[in-house]
């Protein structure tokens, strides 16, 4: 069993080692032909920046992204500058230099890996697979007994931020960086899943798709992970069955078929404000744009965030969509599992996270003002603000850095809830609604508490449940995901997450259950 | 300001201190030679098996000592004297007090086994403990095999922190059956069970005889009265544990295996009361031992002292009796008595149900002639402990409890419930036709 894990860890790392080096690899040849396709269908008015690539890239050979990109993006950034200073505003080019960088190799890729994309699938993707796979498997022989089995996690490298908990984190920021800023670099991917995006959307694959594909196959590989770690325990096993539904169907498989049939892209389970966008004002007339559908969505959309999403943390608790729905949540509870024992519990942390979050989620609120207002008032000026810079601002700052970068990179470092935690504006509505108005708690249970404090090591959220759990007191905190981990990895049975009645939700006690009848009087009384 | 000491930093000695705190303004020291900060040592075996950091078993910052006005020394107390009120400290100096609390808590039984000082052979207690059994035991190649003996909770414990570093476990137990001296047979059965299943080589009705040292002092192996020599590199003593409070004899404390102390916590010697594991009560209350080395009871006794020194003379009067443990991968809960059939009255009846596949079985007491609920052990179910309290307090009988067993359940959501499995088997034995009540959160939180 510990060889096939072995042989498994090497095929796993033969992938993820080639699927490292794409970026930097492979031959881009730009035809005559290729390019006046594409300024055509771009309608690229730039007569500098045509003649500058016809001159500089069109019919040579460039090996590796390195050579070819700066091209690309110096043209755009001389031809954009000169036209500026030309006032010739019709000839400026809006597409981002790396973006112009990112499509034009696309289509000047040339060479092996684009003649052989099934088998460039395999050896990254599918060497990945296997190998996660035949790594993970043996778990079930080797963990050994039903149970937690969280033996070893503080004296192994990966799991206690070694060496290898670093270098995941350097892999996690650079692939996000990538994605997020240099998006030519990840040309090469797109083209391992061309094949699948266009089974599914007709359309070649850009760099989200990617994401999109490669996020589907993370969660898959590390719910097999999560099935068997906590196969004794029925919500885990549910929970991550759903999450699991919710990112395949929802946010990936739907989203492209709709594209298939004409239809915007849109991911129904992702609710305003964590989906910023919503209110932008492209997308507004994107919607208003698509006929019946796009209507429905806005609708859908308003309705989602304003009734359905704080009626359900009601009955439910945020948990509903924080542990069972959302991507984000999902991500962090199967490729994040391993490193949820990382997210700080100090008095300090938590006066960061309320600050931080609610920070956010007031961006939010008012940038939506702005563009809103800016949409219906018909100006692109709100108060002396461009709107336009403050989404640019959010975009960057939050969409990209804090809930890409830092909150999936930094998961070896400071947790798997990094973002949830700190971050997400949707995150902090709700969990106004679960501490105010819900029907949700962990329940402890009387005074079985023995203070162990598995609960508070292993909640990837920074609560100290044990601080709760040791006074009898039931937990009611707005940012508690109720991923049901600290009752699972409760040795005494003191926690147990349950929807009830309000009446009695939050039980202060001064004296635990079990001790002198007289002293509780005595406590009432006061 | 009076200024209330407190001898040891464990969670009795804690609980009277931050309770004090609560409810007055005096001067708090806690006194401890074991760890500069307060640590859960319920939680030691996780630091071993890599669950946790040491730092996690602490459950206060470090900041909130002195946040609470609670000094902490680290010192060893020698001796007291309680006319100068005065504790002499290992170092040489002098604590003065106005008024002490002993809660010093509990050492490992040794029975002067031959060799029992060897290195190498311990208990499970201190966060020294720790720190030995990692020294000694670090690993299957520096201990081939480790003999623990005492098959009690610590006993069952210290053998799977062990195996989570696949390190051969010798468990010797002095019982013909695992813990049958608190356990009825059925559910002792089911650990033996699962103990051989962790691949433990458990040896019943065995006992230690003595420990070999190698020539640098070193256990190398023991012998068992079935005249067995098994080779060994750590030695584990887990039968049971008694008060630590050598440091009181002739102090003039009145001490009997612990330091004696009336309901209110008080010891003969004014000013001076005694709580926790090291506390002995002069009569049993109710079907409870003088002294109580549970985790929860050492917590209530620090609620209590801190409200008597704080003006409020309060007697010590635990509840219903309950408690937990884990036995391996087996949750054990219990509310009320249930008693082995060792030590069960005649009048006690059992009613046992064992799942035909897991490990899970509950077994429910009830008086013979009244069918009075007088407590049920559970394995792998968890039950709502203010339920259970209630239904004793109550008075319930053993039906009403079958009927109404579901409000108890205390399982995570989306597992398998039992309940009309339990009361299937209830209704064929006792000629009953009870049938289980769905659950009710009315009920549960006696709403009108």
């Amino acid at each position: 069993m510990k060889i096939i894990k072995n042989i498994g860890l090497i095929i796993f790392l033969m992938g993820l080692t080639i699927f490292a080096a794409l970026p930097v690899v492979g031959t881009y040849s730009l035809s005559p032909k290729q390019f006046g396709d594409f300024v055509g269908q771009k309608g690229i008015k730039s007569d500098l920046f045509i003649s500058d690539i016809q001159e500089n890239v069109v019919g040579q050979n460039f090996e590796g992204m390195f050579s070819f990109a700066p091209k690309v993006t110096h043209a755009l950034e001389a031809a954009n500058a000169q036209h500026r200073k030309n006032k010739e505003y019709k000839k400026i080019i809006y597409t981002k230099p790396h973006d112009m960088a990112a499509e034009l190799g696309k289509i000047s890729g040339s060479g092996f890996i684009v003649e052989n994309k099934g088998l460039m699938w395999f050896l990254t993707f599918g060497l990945g697979i296997i190998g996660a796979l035949m790594f993970i498997l043996p778990n079930v022989v080797l963990l050994g007994k039903k149970g937690i089995k969280n033996n070893g996690i503080y004296h192994e490298n990966a799991t206690n931020r070694g060496w290898i908990a670093w270098m995941v984190f350097i892999f996690l920021v650079s692939f996000y960086l990538i994605l997020y800023f240099r998006s030519e670099y990840a040309v090469n991917w797109t083209y391992l899943v061309d094949p699948i995006s266009q089974s599914l959307s007709g359309n070649l694959a850009g760099q989200w798709f990617v994401y999109g594909f490669m996020y589907c196959v993370v969660m898959v590989v590390m719910a097999v992970r999560m099935y068997i770690k906590y196969r004794h325990n029925m919500y885990q096993m549910v929970r991550t069955t759903s999450v699991l539904f919710f990112q395949i169907v929802f946010a990936f498989l739907i989203p492209e078929i709709m594209v298939r049939l004409q239809m915007p892209y849109y991911d129904f389970k992702n609710a305003f404000p964590l989906d910023y966008d919503f209110f932008f004002q492209w997308n507004l007339k994107s919607l208003l744009n698509s006929g019946g559908i796009g209507l429905f969505i806005l609708v859908w959309g308003i309705v989602l965030t304003v009734v359905i999403v704080p009626v359900m943390v009601y009955f439910f608790g945020k948990r509903w969509y924080c542990s069972w729905v959302c991507g984000c949540g999902g991500l962090a509870e199967t490729l994040g599992d391993p490193y949820r024992q990382h997210s700080s519990k100090s008095l300090f942390s938590w006066k960061v996270e309320r600050w931080l979050i609610h920070g956010v989620l007031l961006f939010a609120v008012v940038m939506t003002g702005f563009t809103l207002y800016g949409f219906f008032a018909e100006t692109g000026t709100v108060l002396g603000i461009k709107v336009q810079s403050i989404m640019d601002t959010y975009s960057f700052l939050i969409g990209a850095v804090f809930a890409g970068v830092i909150g999936t990179g930094f998961y070896p470092i400071f947790g798997n809830r990094v973002w949830c935690r700190f971050g997400c504006p949707l995150a902090a509505y709700l969990g106004f609604v679960q501490r105010f108005k819900s029907r949700f708690r962990i329940t402890t249970n009387g005074g079985q508490c023995i203070s162990c404090g598995n609960c508070s090591t292993y909640c990837e959220q920074g609560i100290d449940v044990r601080a709760y759990a040791q006074k009898g007191e039931n937990i009611v905190r707005s940012s508690c995901v109720g991923c049901g981990v600290c009752s699972a990895v409760c040795p005494r049975g003191v926690l147990k997450l349950e929807n009830g009645p309000e009446q009695g939700r939050i039980n202060p006690t001064e004296i635990l259950l079990g001790n002198d009848p007289d002293l509780m009087e005595l406590v009432n009384r006061k | 300001m009076e200024h209330i000491v407190i001898i040891g930093n464990g969670i009795s000695g804690v609980t009277a201190a931050r309770h004090i705190r609560k409810l007055s303004d005096k001067r708090i020291s806690i006194i401890s030679a074991e760890t500069d900060f307060f640590f859960s040592r319920t939680a030691l075996m996780y630091v071993y098996m890599g669950h946790m950091k040491f730092e996690h078993t602490q459950p206060y910052e470090d900041w909130f000592w002195k946040k609470n006005r609670i000094d902490l020394v680290n010192a060893y107390v020698e001796g007291i004297d309680y006319k100068e009120k005065t504790l002499r400290l290992k170092d040489g100096t002098d604590i003065r007090y106005d008024r002490l609390i002993i809660a010093t808590g509990s050492k490992p039984n040794k029975f002067g086994w031959p060799g029992q000082d060897s290195k190498g052979v311990q208990g499970l207690y201190s966060k020294q403990d720790l720190d030995g059994v990692e020294k000694y035991a670090p690993n299957n190649k520096t201990c081939k095999r480790a003999v623990i003996v005492g098959g009690g909770l610590i006993g069952i414990e210290l053998a799977e922190m062990l195996r989570s570093r696949n390190i051969p476990v010798t468990f010797l137990v002095r019982e013909n059956s695992f813990w049958n001296g608190v356990l009825p047979s059925g559910e002792s059965q089911m650990i033996n069970e699962h103990i051989l299943e962790h691949h433990i080589d458990l040896r019943l009705a065995t006992n230690l005889t003595e420990i070999l040292p190698d020539e640098h002092g070193r256990v190398k192996a023991i012998k068992t009265d079935k005249g067995d020599v098994i080779e060994c590199e750590f030695v584990g003593l887990t039968a049971g544990v008694s008060p630590n409070i050598d440091f009181l004899k002739d102090s003039g404390i009145e001490i009997g295996r612990g330091v004696k102390v009336n309901r209110l916590l008080e010891t003969n010697i004014t000013d001076i009361y005694a709580i926790g594991d090291c506390a002995e009560q002069h009569e049993a209350i109710g079907n409870r031992r003088p002294i109580e080395a549970v985790w929860y009871t050492g917590r209530m006794m620090g609620e209590t002292v801190a409200q008597t020194i704080s003006g409020n003379k309060t007697e010590y009067k635990p509840g219903h009796w309950f408690n937990s443990a884990k036995f391996l991968d087996v949750e054990y809960q219990t509310y009320g008595w249930v008693f082995s059939e060792r030590t069960k009255k005649d009048s006690e009846k059992h009613f046992h149900w064992r799942h035909p596949k897991e490990k899970i079985c509950i077994t429910v007491a009830y008086h013979s002639d009244t069918n009075k609920f007088l407590g049920i052990n559970t394995f792998g179910i968890r039950m709502r402990h203010e339920i259970f309290d209630r239904w004793l307090t109550e008075e319930r009988n053993v039906e009403y409890v079958m009927e109404y067993l579901k409000d108890a359940n205390f399982d995570p959501e989306f597992y398998a419930q039992y309940e009309t499995d339990i009361v299937a088997k209830f209704n064929t034995e006792m000629g009953t036709s009870i049938t289980p009540k769905k659950k009710s959160w009315k009920r549960i939180f006696k709403i009108a």
